[in-house]
């Protein structure tokens, strides 16, 4: 209903752009002088007939459904219901209206859901009247106004101009919708959980709160010791750091040997064969590193007489290494090809070879940013997902040897949402929790990062 | 004298040479990665592109089928194709005790039914004929055919028992067993059973996730860059917008996820485990990558193409729309392709939002429930039966080549069309 309404609109739209400027074209063919291009009285018209559309669509988007509800309550509204019950009466007529209901069928809801039923009805057809007649009346007032000295363009370019500002506040609305989307949970959880516990408890057990039904959910006492999140940050820092330790001297030296070294055909092949392990989607990464090197370290392990797991904090930090690689090397090699050439040819004067210049000039000079391409790394390592989930445990262990099992921020985030989620339940907002450091962490490591990237730039252009 | 200075530079001439070895040897390690990569994911893969099939010879017996004396096209709809289906199972050895006549049943899929009806309905004159039917070979002697499945474990170790491998030798060496093409990888919806999984409802899933993802991320990304880099004056709320987009270019992919948890589901009650949610989840993803891509190619546009046109009398939003945005299209487009592909194996979100959902229907439009490829691999890798490792590799080489497909898009774009200014 909804598309072919959209669909009727559009087609308008298309009408007026056609009237205006045929209507341009015989104020032209008067031999008047027009104020604009006979397109921008077309433009004018579908504007304004867009306009009154996306106002009412929205309105009704907003409205009606609150409207029907009350309606349908209004009925029950002397019955001594609570909200609670009522929101449940509603829902099932609705369900039942839609013929996905599955409970019983009183004749209540019945009732309700055949009101729900009419109500939606006239709701829609008084939505296709009203839309209709509004853009009607509000291209012909304004077919009427063109004339030849009416001014088109400004106003035109003056909507494409707030169609554009509005289109670039969406990535101020994301952050906006993903800190909306965490804090509320957070505090919810924080409520329940004292914070001290959360980021100084030692004992991470979300499965121990599982809720079975509501009253056991405000007893705060059997969530002691389950959500401390101890285990999981140091899970998270510790593979990360075993991450780095892969990708942060094979990234640089790459980065180095390509920008200093390489011949520029070495350097056409490598680059792009290098950055195809960026592009490589992370769930590929996981599956590599739960079924080849995992085994293989448990295997190389064992014939050592070492006890590994399968799902070791080594395999899972070392692919993740290998993934990080393109971006340090990538980023290093930009660095240091934006250093001045003049600081290699002093240092080359002075009789200094080429590992000398590199180790002594080029990288002081460029190491801001490669401490900022390696921050980027690091953060990239935090938020890395799937390789975890599918190659490190999923308990949380306190431990620093690489060859047992940790769990990481976003592995426990997977691990608790996957499947139905219950909102309002502690465990729910356990992960929210996390994602709320998670996403502080990546944020403060991003911002440090890109400033003095953008530092070291300014610096040398 | 000389001679330390002669050491000293041969030290210096070692070192020289070492470090370059050290950049060389890292470049052939990432080199390296990437190539034990690429063979292990190919030689675990390629064999899920074969299926294995059992000919058995089936007899339509009318009789057993329940059927009349010249059945109509509804009966033979009806028929029961059960005990025939069996029974021609159960004719591969004729001293088999009952145990062992399910131990027959079981190398064949429990879609075995289905195909020797199939075969009748195809040709309905075979009523009391005997013909040789190809059946579908279970999972696990699929993978023994293909000598995957190691054969040495004592038998309470496999799931094939000593009997199956009796009788599928004997099949084996009467040239009964043949392998094809596995076309049904790629029409079939996932499935429980290894032997019949396919990738067709998560490639739609993909598709449709992706083709929201760019309904919505490619206009709004161009014209908020359009904004930002033609429009925008330079102040402190644009410049909150450019630290905006450059920190969600770099905000960890799950936390997208916990946005469409917590605001799409929760909060505007879209449907779960749709590639609708999972659309408007990577767009948001995307859309930073996009902005930066396309500001990066207005930028590039030099600006004598703008004073050219604003000295012939255009209007400032003339001389974007119709010289500056249409010059800078082939470096948008290929950014836009190249976020696309970064969306296209992008996984953690769209768990989150329930696309990791068992599906086994293939999704007609963005509003049924659908898992997407790279999900499906992960569906699959979690899997403990070894029919599925082979096929987690094929959708990866799947996935893969549709990425090398896009970004090969992306490059050609940008070469062809883009116009160099010196």
């Amino acid at each position: 209903m909804n598309l072919i309404l959209f669909t009727f609109i559009v087609l308008l739209g298309f009408t007026s752009y056609y009237f205006g400027r045929k209507k341009a074209y015989t104020i032209q063919s008067t031999k008047k002088r027009l104020t604009a291009l006979p397109q921008f009285y077309g433009y004018y018209l579908a504007i304004w007939c867009a306009i009154p559309a996306f106002i009412i669509f929205s309105l009704w988007a907003i409205f009606e459904p609150t409207i029907v509800k009350l309606l349908i309550l209004s009925d029950y509204s002397n019955q001594g219901y609570l909200d609670d019950e009522l929101n449940l009466l509603y829902e099932k007529s609705k369900a039942l209206s839609r013929g996905q209901f599955t409970g019983e069928i009183t004749p209540f809801i019945e009732a309700s859901a055949e009101k729900y039923l009419s109500l939606r009805s006239i709701a829609q057809s008084s939505k296709v009247v009203i839309v209709l007649s509004a853009i009607i009346a509000s291209v012909a007032y304004a077919y009427k106004r063109i004339s030849s000295n009416s001014r088109t363009r400004e106003p035109v370019e003056k909507f494409l101009n707030a169609v554009l500002f509005t289109a670039s506040l969406a990535a101020i609305l994301t952050t906006v919708g993903i800190v909306f989307s965490l804090i509320f949970q957070t505090i919810d959880f924080f409520k329940v959980i004292p914070l001290f516990d959360f980021v100084f408890g030692t004992h991470w057990y979300p499965a121990k709160a599982f809720v079975r039904d509501s009253s056991e959910a405000l007893d705060p006492t059997m969530y002691s010791d389950t959500f401390g999140a101890v285990p999981i940050f140091a899970g998270t820092f510790f593979i990360a750091f075993i991450a780095m330790c892969v990708a942060i001297p094979i990234g640089l030296m790459s980065g180095i040997y390509l920008a200093e070294y390489a011949s520029t055909k070495v350097r056409q092949y490598a680059k792009p064969l290098i950055e195809i392990l960026a592009g490589i989607p992370t769930v590929v990464y996981g599956f590599f590193a739960a079924l080849t090197v995992g085994p293989f370290l448990k295997e190389l392990g064992t014939s050592m007489g070492l006890e590994v797991s399968a799902e070791s904090a080594l395999a899972a930090g070392g692919v993740m290494g290998i993934m990080i690689i393109p971006f340090i090397s990538s980023l290093s090699d930009d660095v240091i090809t934006s250093v001045p050439q003049s600081l290699r040819d002093g240092s080359y004067a002075m009789g200094a070879t080429k590992s000398e210049t590199i180790k002594r000039v080029i990288f002081p000079a460029a190491l801001p940013g490669i401490v900022g391409s390696i921050l980027l790394g690091v953060s990239r390592a935090i938020g890395e997902t799937m390789i975890v989930v599918m190659a490190s445990g999923l308990a949380a262990n306190l431990t620093l040897n690489p060859l047992e099992s940790t769990s990481t921020i976003t592995a426990q985030i997977v691990v608790i949402l996957i499947g139905d989620q219950a909102f309002g339940d502690p465990k729910t907002q356990a992960a929210f929790a996390l994602g709320m450091s998670l996403f502080l962490v990546t944020l403060c490591l991003n911002i440090v990062a890109l400033r003095v990237v953008k530092k070291y730039r300014e610096k040398y252009e | 004298m000389n001679k330390n200075k002669e050491q000293l530079l041969n030290k210096r001439y070692k070192a020289e040479q070492r470090f370059r070895l050290y950049g060389l040897s890292a470049i052939f390690m990432a080199l390296l990665f990437l190539t034990i990569f690429i063979f292990k994911i190919f030689s675990t893969g390629y064999s899920a592109f074969q299926k294995t099939w059992l000919i058995v010879p089936v007899t339509f017996d009318a009789e057993l089928m329940m059927l009349d004396q010249n059945p109509s096209k509804e009966d033979l709809q009806d028929a029961d194709y059960y005990d025939i289906a069996l029974k021609s199972m159960a004719d591969l050895d004729p001293n088999a005790n009952e145990d062992q006549e399910n131990e027959l049943k079981r190398m064949v899929s429990y879609f075995f039914e289905k195909e020797i009806k199939n075969e009748l309905l195809n040709d309905p004159n075979l009523i009391g004929k005997t013909k040789e039917v190809y059946l579908t070979a279970s999972d696990d002697l699929d993978q023994v055919f293909k000598g995957n499945y190691p054969r040495d474990l004592t038998e309470d170790q496999r799931r094939v028992s000593d009997y199956q491998l009796k009788i599928f030798d004997q099949l084996v060496a009467n040239g009964k067993v043949e392998s094809k093409f596995n076309i049904s990888f790629f029409t079939n919806a996932d499935s429980r059973e290894a032997e019949l999984a396919g990738i067709a409802s998560s490639f739609m899933g993909s598709i449709f996730s992706i083709l929201v993802c760019l309904m919505i991320a490619f206009p709004v990304a161009v014209l908020a860059a359009i904004y930002l880099e033609e429009f925008a004056p330079k102040n402190r709320f644009t410049d909150f917008i450019e630290v905006n987009i450059n920190n969600l270019a770099a905000v960890p992919s799950i936390v997208f996820g916990l946005l469409g948890l917590g605001v799409l589901l929760a909060i505007f009650q879209l449907p779960r485990s749709t590639p609708l949610v999972g659309g408007i989840t990577l767009s948001l993803m995307t859309l930073p990558t996009i902005i930066i891509a396309a500001r990066a190619s207005l930028k590039a546009v030099p600006p004598s193409i703008r004073e050219a046109a604003l000295a012939m009398g255009a209007s400032r939003m003339q001389t974007t729309m119709h010289h500056t945005v249409p010059l800078s299209m082939p470096g948008t487009l290929s950014g836009t392709i190249i976020g696309l592909a970064q969306a296209l194996g992008e996984t953690a979100p769209l768990i989150l939002i329930g696309m990791v959902a068992f599906v086994n229907t293939i999704p007609g439009s963005p509003m049924d429930p659908a898992a997407s490829l790279p999900v499906q691999i992960y569906i699959w890798a979690e899997s403990a039966e070894r029919g599925f490792v082979e096929k987690v590799s094929a959708c990866i080489m799947v996935l893969l080549g549709f990425l090398i497909i896009m970004n090969l898009f992306a490059q050609i774009i940008r070469h062809k069309f883009e116009k160099k200014w010196s």
